[in-house]
């Protein structure tokens, strides 16, 4: 059965040819990004069920306890605390000019407690746990590991992804307070010791500005966050493609969609816990 | 105790089995041979419910696996056992707790009768006492099929699927695995599939030997599986793409091969 070398047409598309193919091409895509999100949501759901069908054990939630908490703490407090200082270098030479040097503490506080803090913790997150999540599932899925634990009637999603969720979820709160506080440290060192401002003017303004519900916002967005990354992570190792670059492909787009999925969270949480203050606080304070 | 009725499977727009019917009663030992690319991973992986077929049914004792429920299947698949192709160990566990881990899952047997049957699986396959202390990685590629092979004997199954046992190993080592499931047969009235595309792994364990060939090289109207029969009839075919398989000649693929590196230098000029 001999095979017949492919005959090539080398005439160029006409104009409107390429712009069907473009359209062609376009909708394509749409069409894959489309069912993607489906098959993400059926696999979110199937977790949610395993959740509450099984409790999990003891032997896979603690190890990723431990890789996400414990593992993270570190760079997590790290950069939260640079990021407080370096707000309080960007912020200070705006606020000298309007010589509202002691509001610094409001302004460097709220965008920590608010955004800064949950989205760079979450961030954080999704760069070193994220995508080691999904390298390692996809190493599972293309060694056949994951296939090795159907067979031996274990469920992939109750023993892989149930207890990385949890440990996202449960953990990634306590990762945003630890960032919050750096932060805030952070931010209080430089501008107290090293801008010389004044430090009761300093802390009284942050006192006014800055509320429990500012921390519980960063906190509950955190929440969000943490399932996102979670659930997108194992999904690509789940569905991941065979070979090196396939593992490699899943973990960095682990990570580029976790990062979009966290910014868009934020903005649509943030309106949404915006109105919700407003609506229990209709005569309360702007919040900033 | 396996039928499979008009299975077809399709990935994309990939046809990779085409109406295959097969019924492998108990106890038989079935060897699926083919080359590469040809669909016998995805047959063995259909057997046990890992790929739906896109059309057909796959029966386990009567029951279609496509009905069961999640569950159900779970609980059916503790009477399989499946040796994969690069052993599927868990990198993350010792030997001893990957051999322990159906064990775990089904039963409720205490630490210690654990352990004693992690040790009795992998003395029968021939590893020591001291290997359950270390990772898959630290082992050769035989030794981690052996390992496979213990583990998927864990629960002591009715059904044994071998995925390429001996591709990647040496001869020695190979023949060891032949003879480990010449022993598993003989332990206990276990049904066995054997996928492989080495000759003397499907003459030595054999009871009867089917070969698929590919898709694409195939007619719309041929049959996929181009034999079905003992491993002397497979030695006597007459069809010149068995034999050329089971003597390992290139054949026409060597036309082909000259055909196309012509086409290709010709398209360079």
């Amino acid at each position: 059965m001999a095979t017949q070398p492919a005959t090539h047409d080398s005439r160029p598309p006409g104009f409107l040819e390429a712009a069907a193919n473009w359209i062609a091409g376009l909708g394509g895509l749409v069409m894959n990004w489309v069912i993607a999100v489906e098959d993400m949501i059926e696999f979110f759901l199937r977790m949610v069920g395993w959740i509450f069908r099984r409790r999990p054990r003891a032997d896979t939630l603690l190890p990723n306890f431990y890789q996400v908490g414990v593992l993270s703490l570190p760079v997590v407090a790290l950069t939260g605390t640079f990021i407080g200082m370096v707000l309080a270098v960007q912020s200070h030479a705006q606020f000298r000019q309007l010589n509202m040097e002691t509001r610094l503490g409001a302004v460097i506080n709220m965008s920590l407690v608010r955004e800064l803090g949950p989205v760079l913790a979450a961030t954080m997150l999704a760069g070193r746990v994220g995508s080691a999540m999904a390298a390692e599932l996809g190493t599972m899925r293309v060694t056949e590991q994951i296939d090795a634990l159907s067979c031996m009637g274990a469920n992939p999603i109750y023993y892989l992804v149930v207890p990385r969720f949890i440990a996202c979820l449960v953990l990634i709160p306590c990762l945003t307070i630890m960032a919050d506080f750096m932060g805030v440290a952070g931010g209080y060192f430089y501008s107290i010791y090293v801008l010389d401002i004044d430090r009761v003017h300093y802390l009284e303004n942050s006192r006014n500005f800055v509320g429990t519900y500012d921390l519980f916002a960063g906190v509950f967005k955190s929440l969000f966050f943490g399932a996102a990354i979670a659930v997108v992570s194992c999904y690509r190792g789940f569905h991941c493609d065979p070979g090196a670059e396939g593992v490699g492909r899943a973990a960095t787009s682990a990570f580029v969609i976790s990062f979009v999925l966290i910014l868009m969270l934020d903005f649509f949480l943030g309106i949404m816990l915006d109105n919700v203050y407003l609506m229990f606080w209709p005569e309360g304070q702007s919040l900033l | 105790m396996i039928e499979l009725r008009n299975v077809d499977m399709t990935f994309g727009r990939g046809h990779v089995l085409r109406n295959i019917n097969l019924t492998i009663p108990r106890g038989q030992t079935l060897v699926i041979i083919g080359e590469s690319g040809c669909g016998k991973t995805v047959l063995l992986k259909t057997i046990i419910g890992l790929t739906r077929p896109t059309r057909g049914q796959v029966l386990f004792d009567g029951k279609d696996l496509a009905q069961l429920s999640e569950a159900e299947l779970a609980h059916e698949r503790t009477r399989y056992g499946f040796v994969f192709q690069l052993a599927a160990l868990f990198d993350s566990m010792t030997i001893g707790q990957n051999v322990a881990f159906p064990l775990r899952e089904h039963t409720k047997k205490t630490p210690q009768e654990v352990r004693e049957i992690v040790f009795t699986r992998l003395a029968e396959v021939g590893l020591p006492e001291a290997v359950m202390r270390k990772k898959p990685a630290e082992l050769s590629g035989g030794m981690r099929k052996r390992v496979g092979l213990a583990r998927a004997l864990a629960l002591n199954p009715e059904l044994m699927l071998y995925d390429e046992p001996t591709t990647g190993l040496d001869p020695i080592m190979s023949d060891v695995i032949n003879e480990l499931i010449l022993r598993t047969r003989s332990a206990s009235p276990v049904t066995s599939v054997v996928v492989t595309h080495d000759m003397h792994t499907a003459r030595k364990v054999s009871d009867r030997v089917l070969m698929l060939y590919p898709l694409s090289r195939l007619k719309a109207d041929e049959p996929q599986a181009i034999f079905d029969g003992t491993a002397q009839e497979l030695d006597r075919s007459r069809d010149p793409r068995v034999s050329q398989f089971v003597n390992g000649e290139a054949g026409e693929r060597l036309m082909e091969l000259r055909q196309l590196s012509s086409s290709q230098s010709l398209r360079k000029y």
